[in-house]
This record gives structure tokens, C-alpha cells and sequence, in this order.
């Protein structure tokens, strides 16, 4: 048994289908100028969802995010949250709420006036208000600086404040942009697992930016990944990392052996590797998971392919170690194996071919 | 870094300068103050307090530095009334025009004073543009005589003069307003309107202070403006002090009435600036 370097959750505890839709987005599309941004975008986000819209820089993801906020119109398409349009209302009419990537704290308003913002400009009662920014601050385990100005407090405090203001006015949606992008490595794990138990705990939709494909894994029950202002693939974690749509997927999320070859007669063809299989003919590309390689054994499984390589790099990562292995003809591959299970350099590994995904191609669009 | 020598060579020419064109005139502006004329128009150094006596005792004096206290709080008034609107939309609708409307508003600031002084004399007197047209218009049949030689004339030229003073500092200071914090209020729900009380104006108020205290202090000391265009009724402090120092020759109560607005307005600096600190959160 292998393990990963990605950290797959235990399993997306809740089923999102069965659950009514709260947000449709419809053909959106975006050009700013010449430049088109976003691609005719369609997506629709379950009440309760946590959703990761997964990118690296320049996707489009941010500016989906400010799409759904208000502070972009949409060129084309619409929105919906349960079923009544919002793509036409400004960002102060719409029932959502966002957590800023710098976090946006109001400098001159004390930590507990930040909170207590939304609230005021709604004309609430002051009761009320007094009460739910006391609540809220206790989620967050804020209580103690209320008082403070945002200035006073750490990056991750201001963090804390930042969701507060925006969960207190218990919006339909929660918008969060790259929110854990300014903290360190720790304290960034740590705020994963809170902002996850924090979502379960206030049930209100998330959508959560992210260019870190492991933060989007662990976060989120679904990720929808964007890729040149198009959607790539739209699944729960375990599903996009083990059936991957796309070449492109496949290399974006984890680690993975891209195969380019091609089947005829019923036999796939990389480089000097083969194997049976019941496709069509043509070129066709295959996504082997380095955990998938191993270590050949004494008795070969069924349907298993073998391939002496050798090692040409190791990748310590504790349990594991991720080696990069050459064939006798030069095709590399990436393996995970058990620390410390390989002694030589010269090795034998072998894989299941049903291990082999066959994914699709996807050029970049320009 | 750089030798104990060198540092106190570089350091003599700005020192000299400081003491040789500021601290000794204020020292001796200082020394006057306690001097006195005699009947034969001779400055006598005898020490005494007979002009700060006479500073209180005649009304003509503290009365024309309360009008002129009166004349600098409208130009502030008017001149924030003008710059911040004017400041708010550059800063936020400029746009592509940002720069070009920016320059435009420093433009006026390379004319002469005088001449816009001149200009504003022109179009208010009796037979100036501005009466002329009223009567062109049948408004008015025969010319309005407060618009020149009036403290009215007095402002109006101070607060054109002085607009671009106030209107600097508060652009500054709303160029300085991060735009996600605009962003994140409306994301909370607050109207335009809202977001512009509760965000915007309370974080340009460092700005609007460094703009009132400079069209404040600036028109308080002004003299070429009510010297042409004030009248008899519209006198400030300055004046008194110029005439003071040249006709009347009367130096030593010219250098305490000058003394008097130096520590007003040193003053008036030092409450601005702890203000000013109390209300910045960079």
C-alpha cells in the first residue's frame, strides 16, 4: 500500500445532488476589451455547498468570484439564486457576502464596528446587533479583541474577523477569495480544517477561490476547475482526482504519467509500453497515478504490465517517496513507493493496466 | 557611514541658513516687541509691555484680527465646500482624464497672484464685466457696489486663490482609500450613500484637516487681496501689521501684533497635526 502526497478527505460526506440548487450561473461570459476572460460558464451550486472554483493565476476564477459578488457585470449569461435574477442588482442588494483576499477590514472601525457594519447599515435593532456581533465573535474565538483596531491584530485574527463580518449578516452565500493565501503554511492547515467544521456548523453556502489544488481537495465537497476562463471539470475531489476529465486535470490535480500513444487493434501503444484494451482506434492519451506504479513483486497481478527502469531522482515526503524513473527507450515515469523499499537503482515497477485512465486532450484555448 | 567631520560640514550650510534668515528675524522681531517709539519717532530699547497693553486696550486691533479670523473660516469653508466634491470625483471618476483634470486644477497655482487678484478686480467692479452683464440683463439698473472693496470680494478671490490649497491634501487622502475597502462595504449591504459616510469621508478627514489648516493659515496672513480688492471694510490683520512697519513706523507694535498671529498660527498647526494623527490609520 501506497500513500499519496495529496490529501484525499475521507469522503464528500454530503450527497450535494440531493440538495435544492441556490445558485445557477448561465452561460457567463466575459470579456474585458479584446481580452476574453470568461467563456461561457455554466455551473449550478447546491444550498449548503462547499465549492471550490480551483485556477491558477489568470483563469478567471477571481473574476467569476466578483460575477457572482456584483462587482463585475457579466458580457453575457445570467444569475439566479433560487431562481430570482441578481445579475442586473447591485453588489448591496444581493443576499451574499464575501471574505476579501487582504481581508478589507474598515482601519479606522474597531474589530467588534467591523462586525457589527452590515448589520448598521441595515438599520437593525441595536439589540440585535449587540447580539449577533457577540455571537459572532465567539465563533471565531474574537471575543477577547473586540475592542481592538484591525491594526492591533495578527494576519490570521484579521482573517477571523474578516468571515465574522461577513457570516454575521448570515448571507445565502459566502464569496471567499484565496482567504488563507497571506498565512503560513500552518496556520493555514489549521484554518482549512476550522473553515470547513465552520461551514458545516452555519450550513450557508461557500464558494472558495483557490490556486492550491491541495487546499481545494481538503476544503471542499466539490471543485470546478477553471482553466483559461472555461470550465475544465466540474466534480467532488475523489471523483476529479481519480476519474480526471481532461490531460490537463489529470496533471493539476496531484501527480500524475501523462501516456501519449495511440490504440490499433485493440492494443494501446506508449512508447515501449503495451497493453489490451477495448477502445477505439487512434491517438489516445492515458493518466497513470504514481501511486498506481509499484515496486514489481514476485508474482506479477493480473492484467499488470512490467518495465525495468532506472531511478534518476527521489522526492523524500516522509512516509513516501515520489521517484522519477527512466525506461530503456526514455520514457520517464513517476512513482510513489514506501520509504526506504528501494535500495538499488536499476528497479522493475509495474502497474494495473486498468490503472491507465484514458483522458481526454484539451488544448489550450486562446 | 560617514565620519562625525563630514556629517557636521553638511550639516553648517542648512544650519546657517535656518538661523541667519529665521531665528535671528524672529529674535529681533522678538526684541521689538518690548521696544518702544518715542515722540521723536526713534526706536527706544527700554523694555517694557506697552504694545501688548495697547493690543488689548484698542479695539481697532483685536477687532481686525477677529475679522480677519471671520474672512480665513469662510475661504476654509468655501474652499473645502469646493475641493472636496472636486477632489472625490477626480479621485473616483476621473477615469482616462484623471491626470489631464488633475493638472488642471495645479495650473492656476503657477499664475501670478497678483494677477489673478487684478483678474477678480476686473470683473467685479462698478464698471466690470460682472456688473455689466446684470445691467446688459436688465437684473439690475445701476451697478452693485459691494461685489469690489468689500470683505465679500475679499473671500471670493481668497477661496478661488486658495481652492487648489485645500483640494490637494484631501485628493491625496482618498487616492490613499484602498478601493476593496469600498468594495467590501457595498459587499455588506451600504448604499453609495452609506459607504460614503460610514468609509470614505471618515478616512479622508487627515486630508480635510491638512486642507482647511492650509486655506485657513494662508488667508489669515493674506494682505495683497484685501489690499486690492477689501476696502475700508474688508482690512486685515496684515495690512495693520504693513502699515505699521512702513507709514505709521511704529515697529515695535507691528513685531507684537506679528508675534501674536506667529504663536495663533503655530498653534492652530500643532491641534491640526495631533488631529490629524488621531484620524490616520496607515
Amino acid at each position: 500500500m501506497t500513500s499519496s502526497t495529496v490529501t484525499i478527505p475521507s469522503a464528500a460526506v454530503n450527497d450535494v445532488h440531493s440538495r435544492p440548487t441556490l445558485l445557477s450561473i448561465r452561460s457567463v461570459a466575459k470579456s474585458f476589451g479584446r481580452n476574453r476572460v470568461l467563456r461561457d460558464i455554466s455551473l449550478e451550486i447546491a444550498a449548503g455547498e462547499f465549492l471550490a472554483i480551483l485556477g491558477e493565476s489568470g483563469s478567471g476564477k477571481t473574476t467569476l468570484l466578483r460575477i457572482i459578488a456584483g462587482f463585475e457585470t457579466p458580457t453575457s449569461g445570467e444569475l439566479c439564486i433560487e431562481e430570482q435574477r441578481i445579475d442586473h442588482l447591485p453588489p448591496y442588494r444581493r443576499p451574499v457576502n464575501t471574505v476579501f483576499q487582504n481581508y478589507a477590514l474598515f482601519p479606522h472601525l474597531t474589530v467588534e464596528a467591523n462586525v457589527a457594519y452590515g448589520l448598521r447599515v441595515a438599520k437593525r435593532p441595536a439589540a440585535e446587533i449587540a447580539n449577533r456581533v457577540a455571537e459572532a465573535l465567539a465563533k471565531v474565538k474574537m471575543t477577547a479583541h473586540a475592542k481592538k483596531k484591525p491594526s492591533q491584530i495578527s494576519g490570521g485574527q484579521q482573517q477571523r474577523v474578516a468571515l465574522a463580518r461577513a457570516l454575521v449578516n448570515r448571507p445565502k452565500l459566502l464569496l471567499l477569495d484565496e482567504p488563507l493565501s497571506a498565512l503560513d503554511a500552518n496556520l493555514r492547515r489549521q484554518m482549512q480544517i476550522e473553515l470547513k467544521s465552520l461551514q458545516r456548523e452555519v450550513g450557508i453556502t461557500f464558494v472558495f477561490v483557490t490556486h492550491d489544488q491541495e487546499e481545494a481537495m481538503v476544503i471542499a465537497d466539490r471543485i470546478a476547475l477553471l482553466r483559461s476562463g472555461a470550465l475544465e471539470q466540474v466534480a467532488t475531489p475523489r471523483e476529479i482526482y481519480s476519474r480526471p476529465a481532461t490531460s490537463y486535470v489529470a496533471q493539476f490535480i496531484g501527480h500524475t504519467n501523462l501516456l501519449s500513444g495511440e490504440v490499433r487493434a485493440g492494443i494501446a501503444r506508449c512508447a515501449e509500453l503495451s497493453w489490451p484494451v477495448s477502445l477505439p482506434e487512434g491517438p489516445a492519451q492515458f493518466s497513470l497515478r504514481p501511486e498506481h506504479v509499484r515496486v514489481a513483486g514476485l508474482a506479477a497481478g493480473p492484467n499488470s504490465i512490467r518495465v525495468r527502469v532506472r531511478v534518476i531522482d527521489r522526492a523524500f515526503h516522509g512516509a513516501s517517496e515520489l521517484i522519477r524513473a527512466q525506461c530503456a527507450h526514455g520514457l520517464v515515469l513517476l512513482a510513489t513507493v514506501a520509504s526506504g523499499s528501494l535500495l538499488g537503482n536499476e528497479v522493475e515497477l509495474e502497474f494495473s493496466t486498468s490503472d491507465a485512465l484514458l483522458v481526454r486532450e484539451s488544448p489550450e484555448k486562446s | 557611514m560617514f565620519s562625525r567631520a563630514y556629517k557636521t560640514l553638511v550639516a553648517v550650510p542648512p544650519l546657517m541658513w535656518v538661523a541667519v534668515f529665521l531665528l535671528v528675524p524672529y529674535g529681533l522681531m522678538f526684541c521689538y516687541s518690548f521696544w518702544s517709539v518715542s515722540s521723536l519717532q526713534i526706536i527706544v530699547h527700554a523694555w517694557n509691555l506697552e504694545n501688548y497693553k495697547e493690543l488689548l486696550e484698542k479695539p481697532v486691533y483685536w477687532e481686525t484680527l477677529l475679522r480677519s479670523m471671520w474672512i480665513a473660516a469662510r475661504v476654509t469653508a468655501f474652499s473645502l465646500v469646493l475641493g472636496y466634491p472636486l477632489a472625490y470625483f477626480l479621485s473616483f471618476y476621473g477615469g482616462k482624464r484623471k491626470d489631464l483634470l488633475y493638472q488642471m486644477v495645479i495650473i492656476p497655482l503657477w499664475v501670478s497672484y497678483l494677477v489673478r487678484a487684478y483678474a477678480w478686480k476686473t470683473i467685479l467692479g462698478s464698471d466690470g464685466v460682472l456688473n455689466g452683464l446684470l445691467q446688459y440683463a436688465h437684473v439690475t439698473t445701476h451697478p452693485l457696489e459691494f461685489l469690489l472693496y468689500s470683505p465679500f470680494a475679499v473671500v471670493l478671490t481668497l477661496t478661488h486663490i486658495y481652492t487648489p490649497f485645500a483640494f490637494l491634501p484631501i485628493y491625496a487622502a482618498l487616492e490613499h482609500i484602498p478601493r476593496t475597502l469600498i468594495e467590501a462595504s457595498h459587499d455588506l449591504g451600504a448604499t453609495p450613500a452609506q459607504t460614503f459616510w460610514k468609509v470614505i469621508f471618515p478616512l479622508s478627514i487627515p486630508g480635510v484637516l491638512a486642507g482647511a489648516t492650509f486655506a485657513f493659515v494662508l488667508s489669515l496672513g493674506d494682505f495683497l487681496a484685501p489690499l486690492l480688492l477689501g476696502g475700508p471694510s474688508g482690512i486685515m490683520i496684515s495690512n495693520v501689521v504693513v502699515s505699521l512697519f512702513g507709514a505709521a513706523y511704529n515697529w515695535p507694535l507691528g513685531a507684537a501684533i506679528s508675534l501674536c498671529m506667529l504663536l495663533l498660527i503655530v498653534s492652530l498647526l500643532f491641534f491640526s497635526e495631533r488631529l490629524e494623527k488621531k484620524w490616520s490609520f496607515s
